[in-house]
């Protein structure tokens, strides 16, 4: 059938230009769900295999050149778990759609309420009282009805924490409280994947990325018991500017990692200040 | 002798900055722990030292033109 769906995509696919004048060939939006429908395959495997015949699916014309078609199916293979779906996740998992990461892996047991509106892109009129997983859910499916989305409505603790990240890809952390960004990091550490992960107070942030190795939250917080479970935050709240920033930072790594291509921030910490317009990566080591 | 030190305190610690944080005056040598005591930073709230863009600690001491960075827990999403 593989074959099939090959032949038909090269048949229905078209010439286009990039703004640079280059050519390459694309399919539709449209066609990409009514291959899929008359296939009986998810919408996601056509992209992938239109992608290795260097048949560009239109939603992501504007990836190419910065990844190759290749690259594209990779990330369109890979997992990647989402845990915390407030400012940092809700807009992680906004970009990661839309980049066209395959399978999204959301987790969190909250529910939106007035104070989430400043910050937290899924949180509307509409969304209070839901679970935060719920609207990820439905504005990931008006994005990108390729993506696959595991949905999980609880808390990540260290009883169910092995279960919830299993085979991920990478795992990014999007937390808001910072004991549990240690359980977080334990499991991965275990499992075996990469951690990118993420804090806000204020207008003030840092990231950095942990693979199962390096020292990693040790280096930021010091030793997990001696530490209250808020930090800075609890005074400053959080806002939407320094969050963006800092879900935008990690999802580039995200995608850094999964194409193994660039710098990471391992054992570094991107730190930024936007009160004073400071960036800076600095040696954790 | 007096050198001069940059001094960043972040988020919550950016209340206890002197007026001369891009220039402020210290004995050569001095520890961080002592400057943070000289600006009333209380040593619990310090998580994350950086000297000149590498992590340091509370013994770390200062020389001329060092820039010091000093960052509360932060852990907000």
């Amino acid at each position: 059938m593989k074959t099939q769906i090959i032949e038909k995509l090269k048949a229905i696919s078209r010439p286009k230009k990039y703004p640079d004048d280059t050519y390459y060939t694309s399919i539709s939006l449209e066609d990409i769900p009514s291959l899929a429908k008359s296939f009986k395959v998810d919408s996601r495997k056509i992209e992938i295999m239109a992608l290795e015949e260097g048949i560009v699916p239109e939603r992501y014309a504007r990836n190419m050149k910065t990844f190759s078609p290749e690259d594209q199916a990779n990330l369109l293979k890979s997992q990647v778990s989402i845990v915390g779906l407030g400012g940092l996740g809700g807009t992680v998992s906004e970009i990661l759609a839309r980049t066209g990461i395959g399978t999204l892996n959301l987790i969190d047991g909250d529910r939106f309420e007035a104070s989430n509106l400043n910050r937290q892109f899924l949180s509307t009129y509409e969304m209070m009282g839901k679970f935060k997983t719920e609207a990820a859910v439905k504005r990931i499916k008006e994005i990108n009805a390729s993506i696959a989305v595991r949905r999980h409505d609880e808390y990540l603790d260290d009883k169910n924490s092995d279960a919830l990240i299993r085979r991920s890809d990478v795992i990014v952390d999007c937390l808001d409280t910072i004991k549990t960004r240690f359980i977080l990091e334990t499991a991965s550490k275990k499992a075996g994947s990469p951690l990118v992960s993420a804090a806000v107070a204020g207008l003030s942030g840092h990231i950095t990325t942990i693979f199962p190795e390096d020292r990693g939250l040790e280096l930021i917080y010091g030793r997990p018991d001696d530490l209250k479970s808020k930090g800075a935050e609890a005074s400053l709240g959080c806002l939407p500017s320094a969050v963006s920033v800092l879900a935008a930072l990690e999802t580039a790594e995200v995608v850094k990692i999964i194409l193994s291509r660039g710098s990471l921030l391992r054992n570094k910490l991107l730190i930024i200040d936007l009160m004073d317009n400071i960036t800076e990566v600095l040696d954790l080591l | 002798m007096i050198v001069h030190v940059t001094l960043k305190l972040f988020a919550t610690l950016s209340r206890f900055t002197p007026d001369s944080a891009d220039r402020y005056p210290i004995a050569p040598g001095t520890a961080v722990k002592h400057l943070l005591e000289k600006l009333g930073v209380p040593e619990d709230d310090v998580r994350l030292i950086f000297i000149n863009g590498i992590k340091g600690c509370l013994t770390s001491t200062l020389k001329d033109g060092d820039r010091l960075g000093i960052f509360p827990p932060v852990g907000g999403g």
